[in-house]
């Protein structure tokens, strides 16, 4: 494994995103076009879209979410991008980061020159109780769903076994880091203007007793935001230990991504991001692993990215990492090396992953903040890699020199896991 | 000759009359449950269907208000949540099952690693009864 190699180096030179929320009425093509026209105008030297070659689409289940399959040449040809070859990938909610891997070994093969890479889901036509259902199907039908389990269940487990196995992250509430990512991405994402719920916890608490106000109610006073997080009736328990603001919202959104073979990335803009590290792993269903605190298919997936990328974990300046629900973010800082083993929940409750901490994560407010259209999230993770890396995140650009980035997807409990290092060249 | 009767039809069949089977490989021992047809190790070697004793410790868990469709058709939801968990059986192999028997109300009284007896519940919906494995404090 240690001297595989890309064949042809690959280069990102455009990356947007729609906006992320509850969108009724609008359908997946109108939420791709969105995040199209967004990658477009971040081409600094204007793309001509005769020159893509093909185009890999993520998307976990359109069946379910939209009642429509086939997916990927209805997006080719509402782009305008009709004719050429385009193929819909599905690894649950790591659809989007499995389209970049594609899009990645495409270019590095020498099919393609130029490849759109695009991430589309579109979830909120649902009530709850069927989008909890659909989101279950990424678990095993046979031998995990029957029993009960959702997929805040599944995380919860993990939480449990956690807090159990490291208490330093319960802290005085019973479960202090839980809250910190969630307080935290929130922050970020405040500061994040296609964000779905850009506000923070404090926000939140703020638009609630206003709308208590109104309503003539009597308005409820919470003296912390982890007053606010532990009240049963303003931040109500999902899966014991997960409450509501453990959990990444169901939202409607696409990213969009263009890779170029590295050689040309030059006349498209002068600040391209090189993808240098590409890895991906599978795994069984949560029971089946030996351990539940971390993921084995993050592990792997990491390791390959960094040998293939030649960098170390410390070498990362920002990283988007899957927070489906906020444990998810604790293990991710665990499995890709950030912090050892047990330290996740502790760094987070310090502050170390922050915007301006030591290892900032999620600067984008993560999927808790932003939103998590599941098959667009691994695509729009990339989208903050660019603007990270670039120094065009706005108010929540991370400080100092930022070479490296990195993004970990998650799709299902970690029956896979793939991740990406980027690297801006100066 | 591999078993042909190791696959996820006998596993249900077997649930079914009540019984929690799995597949040992003949060379290399190793136990796995739901039975796998195919040793991951020795592609080659036999696999053989066994019984499970049913006992086991747990692992892990979580109490569900926000019941899937179908456990919510079984009387579960807000109002009376369920648990599931992890249970980790004696022969080795874990597995996913609801968790009965233990006060829902009171998650800091379900005690990581206590043992576990298997129980098997006859659940219908619509017009299908299907059996569950569930686990209950032994």
């Amino acid at each position: 494994m240690n001297d595989r190699k890309l064949g042809r180096g690959v280069a990102l030179v455009g990356a947007g995103m729609s906006r992320f929320g509850a969108f009724p009425g609008k359908s997946t093509r109108d939420l791709l076009a969105e995040a199209y026209r967004d990658m477009i105008a971040s081409v600094d030297r204007g793309l001509d879209p005769n020159d893509i070659d093909g185009l890999y689409i993520g998307n976990f289940s359109s069946e379910l979410f939209e009642g429509q399959g086939h997916t990927a040449p209805i997006m080719a040809d509402w782009l305008g991008l009709a004719h050429r070859p385009a193929t819909r990938v599905e690894d649950a909610c790591a659809s989007g980061g499995a389209a970049l891997r594609e899009g990645v070994i495409a270019i590095a093969s020498g099919i393609y020159d130029v490849a759109l890479v695009g991430g589309i889901e579109k979830m909120t036509n649902l009530s709850i109780q069927r989008v909890t259902d659909a989101l279950a199907t990424a678990g095993d039908e046979l031998f995990e769903i029957p029993s009960g389990f959702t997929f805040p269940a599944f995380y919860a487990t993990m939480a449990t076994a956690y807090l159990a196995r490291y208490e330093a992250a319960k802290g005085k509430s019973g479960t202090d880091a839980l809250l910190a990512v969630g307080m935290k991405n929130h922050e970020n994402g405040k500061l994040n203007p296609k964000a779905h719920f850009a506000m923070s916890i404090c926000d939140v608490i703020e638009s609630k007793k206003a709308a208590a106000a109104k309503k003539g109610n009597l308005v409820p006073t919470w003296s912390t935001e982890i007053d606010f997080l532990m009240d049963e009736r303003a931040n109500p328990m999902v899966a014991w230990p997960l409450r509501l603001f453990d959990c990444s919202p169901v939202s409607d959104g696409a990213a969009c991504l263009l890779l170029v073979r590295e050689d040309l990335a030059s006349s498209f803009t002068n600040a391209p991001l090189h993808i240098i590290g590409t890895g991906q792993a599978s795994d069984g269903p949560l029971h089946s692993r030996t351990d539940i605190t971390t993921m084995s298919s993050a592990r792997a997936a990491a390791q390959q990215a960094y040998t293939l990328a030649r960098v170390d974990p410390a070498d990362i300046s920002v990283a988007e990492v899957h927070d489906c629900f906020t444990i998810a973010e604790i293990i991710a800082t665990e499995d890709l090396g950030f912090f050892e083993r047990g330290k996740g929940g502790t760094a987070a409750i310090e502050g170390r992953t922050a915007l301006h901490g030591t290892r900032p994560v999620n600067t984008s407010g993560g999927l808790k903040s932003k939103g998590h259209p599941v098959g667009a999230t691994g695509a729009a993770q990339v989208v903050e890699i660019w603007k990270q890396l670039r120094g065009e995140a706005g108010p929540r650009q991370a400080q100092g020199a930022l070479h490296l980035g990195l993004t970990h997807n998650t799709g299902g409990t970690g029956q896979t896991t793939i991740v990406h290092i980027f690297e801006r060249r100066t | 000759m591999p078993d042909t009767l190791i696959t996820t039809e006998t596993y249900s069949a077997k649930l079914n009359a009540h019984q929690l089977v799995g597949s040992r490989a003949v060379s290399g021992g190793q136990i796995f449950v739901p039975p796998r047809p195919i040793d991951p190790q020795h592609v080659t070697s036999e696999m053989e269907m066994i019984e499970l004793s049913g006992k086991g410790t747990l692992v892990s868990f979580s109490i569900v208000p926000v019941a899937s469709t179908e456990m919510i058709a079984a009387g579960y939801g807000r109002d009376n949540p369920h648990c599931v968990g992890i249970v980790r059986l004696d022969e080795g192999p874990s597995v996913s099952a609801q968790i009965i028997g233990v006060d829902v109300s009171r998650p800091d009284s379900i005690e990581l690693g206590m043992q576990m007896q298997a129980e098997f519940i006859e659940r219908t919906i619509g017009d299908v009864t299907k059996t569950i494995l569930a686990f209950r404090p032994a």
